[in-house]
């Protein structure tokens, strides 16, 4: 596990042992440490291993199956808090009104998303200050096009999600309940003084799904913006209004994941709903927070070209023109590894349809050196914001507009 | 390939056949180690053994008046003539010892999956599973090869069970101080990692569930013990658990290790399970064993109706918790056994 700086590495401090992630699919390249081995240390190593080898065979390797410690995770108050958004039902039960699923959840279960327990009758988060993983990373690499590029994020997860995508990349941690991943105890004010620390304009609650860890986003953000430093969120959008308003309302940008444009992928692959994922992005329009948009293109599942068309439109007709929308490579894991990678050519379609539906801002993304990665104006025509992968190598907008034609670019460009 | 015969048209029929035959058969007769089992008759057989003094003469009523949860702990003696009647029904012998020699050889593990979510009011009885450890050290299996577990240590705890991992004594401890394989198993609707309990302690698996309601599912009894093996229970809880409590069961890892259920319904739930409920509990002072865990299910889902029926309650179906599951469980897909009562062989039997 290592936490990941993509910042000039000679000038930060040291990164504390809690930074490091089980998290590998976010993470980018792993650094290599070098060993050099003289011969006699080459031998002394040898002997040792089988030295090592012939005492594990003495044993009884099944019966010696190791156990653990008590397990000190699961009832580690530091982690436990009351929810917020529930109701109390009869006979010690509750209803989860968090997300769409509303969850009814019986003395001593937990909802869908695995991380919220019913204790006789009190409905409680297990993941508050529960880190387990953080990152800093590019901004680019959410990806927020808009905001800020160029920027670090300060970027973390708890375990667990309220959906089950089955091409989840960090299905290790979002399905997973938080006992199960290692995790360190990080509360707010620490996570914003750390932030402050890497030189980070922004906490990015990332990886997993924030909307289980909400209570945990809304008190960091409010630490953080103590300290001068930005949160944005990366969602799934499955989230009630009330909560959405009350959590990303807190927010500084929100990327949603628009997983699909139809009812019957969300249930099959998703095991959520799309509807409440519009009204989502509808409220927060509303609520005049900057969105982007990604959808995840699956070769064969959500590639029609009904589906991009539908979906270009309803962006258009209800956020706008101006709001990115990122068409994403998919890479098989999780429970979809028979299907191939997105060719390059389906996502070129995707973005020929949106843009000719109208909407000014398309990219192509998870496909490092495509010319849709770059920002150009919608006016002109001209490129705007070059990009390599998750790496800004020009930046022309200047005053949030194009310097050639003068035309407004939205976004949050600027610190 | 070379040197291999070509199949002539006899072959082909003889083989297609001998492959109708096999499919005709019971999934349950085809576990991996068929020489080591019973076999099983024709149709299921499920055996409820009752016990009306199990907890002895020291009956007293607790709770409100009118209440029929008793408070009175179980006769450990008498557990194990329970249990031997029981056992001695399913796979007729004279000799207690002989239906576990059919189940277990010695040296392997074996573990004991029991069911702790509802605390001390409403989890395995651990009289029941020290007279099954009992009968496992008769029949062979040395007392550090047993491992009496479930998802947690602390609830085993709260239920009774003490955490064990002393030599020469039967083990006992929660998936949380083992943890899961890193693989992911997939079947159906369902991808999930096994408790390593499971697939490293486990040549054999008892499973020991308790007869309860369940609000999610329905009821809850052997193929729903089950989703204390896997890392993501949670995932699975949505249309009544179907077809998902179905298709952890198919998980060969799990599949391949089952040989016996023994349901104790020595207290029970009938109405708003899976947590324990003073109100909502009775005492059948039963056991319900099956080889096959459908027909068992079955079976128990009857007593909770019935039971439902005499407290006034609607039935599970009227209230939108009909366990589909059980018919998914014995599907053309699953074939895990039978829920069909004509195929069950249900024998009920009573000490004195």
């Amino acid at each position: 596990m290592q936490l990941h700086c993509f910042s000039n590495p000679c000038r930060e401090p040291p990164l504390p042992k809690w930074m490091d992630s089980p998290d590998s699919t976010q993470s980018g390249t792993d650094p290599i440490s070098t060993l050099s081995l003289n011969r006699r240390a080459f031998l002394r190593c040898a002997a040792s291993a089988g030295m090592a080898g012939s005492i594990q065979r003495l044993a009884q390797p099944i019966r010696a199956m190791p156990i653990s410690a008590a397990a000190d995770t699961e009832e580690d108050t530091r982690f436990v808090t009351e929810a917020r958004f529930y109701e109390k039902l009869p006979n010690k039960k509750i209803k989860c009104k968090l997300c769409p699923r509303e969850c009814k959840v019986g003395d001593r279960e937990r909802g869908y998303c695995g991380v919220r327990e019913n204790r006789a009758g009190t409905y409680y988060t297990l993941v508050h200050s529960r880190v387990c993983a953080a990152h800093i990373d590019p901004i680019e690499k959410k990806p927020f096009f808009h905001y800020l590029p160029g920027t670090l994020a300060f970027s973390l997860a708890t375990a667990g999600c309220n959906v089950n995508c089955k091409f989840c990349q960090n299905w290790d941690i979002s399905q997973a309940r938080p006992e199960q991943v290692p995790a360190d105890y990080l509360p707010p004010a620490k996570i914003a003084e750390l932030a402050v620390q890497y030189r980070c304009p922004t906490i990015a609650y990332t990886y997993s799904e924030p909307v289980v860890f909400s209570e945990f986003l809304m008190d960091t953000a409010d630490a953080a913006h103590e300290a001068g430093v930005r949160s944005i969120v990366v969602s799934n959008g499955y989230i009630q209004e009330k909560p959405l308003r009350e959590a990303y309302g807190k927010m500084d940008a929100v990327k949603i994941d628009l997983k699909s444009f139809s009812e019957s992928y969300y249930q099959k692959i998703v095991t959520g709903e799309l509807k409440p994922v519009l009204d989502t992005l509808a409220t927060l329009r509303n609520m005049g927070k900057w969105t982007e948009i990604v959808y995840l293109v699956v070769p064969t599942l959500n590639d029609s070209e009904q589906e991009f068309t539908g979906l270009a439109r309803w962006v258009k007709a209800n956020l706008g023109a101006d709001v990115p929308v990122h068409f994403t490579q998919f890479h098989p894991d999780y429970l979809m590894k028979n299907l191939p990678i997105t060719p390059v050519s389906t996502l070129d379609r995707a973005r020929s349809i949106a843009l000719a539906e109208g909407l000014h801002f398309v990219y192509v993304g998870n496909v490092p050196g495509h010319p849709a990665e770059n920002t150009y104006c919608p006016q002109c025509g001209r490129m705007l914001v070059e990009r390599a992968g998750f790496e800004i190598r020009q930046m022309l907008i200047r005053k949030g507009a194009c310097p050639f034609c003068k035309q407004a670019i939205p976004g949050i460009w600027h610190a | 390939m070379r040197g291999k015969r070509p199949t002539s048209r006899r072959d082909f029929l003889r083989n297609c056949l001998a492959g109708a035959v096999g499919l005709s058969f019971p999934a349950a007769s085809f576990p991996p180690e068929a020489s080591s089992l019973p076999v099983l008759p024709m149709r299921s057989r499920v055996v409820v053994a009752h016990d009306p003094f199990l907890r002895g003469p020291q009956l007293q009523r607790v709770g409100s008046p009118g209440a029929t949860h008793v408070a009175a702990s179980v006769d450990s003696q008498r557990m194990l003539g329970l249990l031997d009647r029981a056992l001695q029904t399913l796979i007729p012998a004279g000799d207690p010892v002989y239906p576990w020699s059919r189940i277990v050889r010695p040296g392997q593990l074996v573990g004991i999956k029991v069911n702790t979510l509802g605390g001390r009011g409403l989890s395995t009885n651990v009289q029941l599973v020290e007279a099954i450890c009992e009968r496992l050290q008769r029949a062979g299996i040395r007392p550090q090869d047993i491992v009496v577990w479930d998802r947690d240590t602390d609830e085993l705890e709260r239920a009774g069970f003490r955490f064990r991992t002393g030599w020469n004594q039967a083990q006992c401890f929660g998936t949380d101080r083992a943890g899961f394989e890193d693989e992911l198993l997939e079947f159906g609707e369902v991808g999930s990692q096994l408790s390593r309990i499971l697939t490293r302690r486990c040549d054999v698996l008892i499973n020991v569930p308790v007869l309860k309601d369940h609000d999610g599912a329905g009821v809850s009894m052997a193929l729903k013990n089950m989703y204390g093996v896997i890392n993501n229970p949670n995932k699975y809880h949505p249309n009544g658990c179907d077809p998902f409590v179905a298709d952890v069961n198919m998980l060969p890892a799990i599949r391949g290790r089952l040989r016996l259920h023994i349901c104790d319904a020595t207290a029970a739930c009938f109405d708003g399970g899976p947590a324990f409920k003073p109100e909502t509990s009775w005492q059948p002072n039963a056991l319900i064993v099956s080889l096959d865990p459908v027909a068992l299910d079955h079976i128990g889902w009857q007593m909770i109706e019935r039971k439902r029926e005499e407290k006034g309650l609607k039935t599970l179906a009227a209230e939108g918790r009909m366990p589909h599951y059980i018919a998914t469980a014995a599907d053309a897909l699953h074939r895990l056994g039978t829920n069909n009562p004509r195929q069950i062989e249900l024998i009920e039997t009573r000490a004195t």
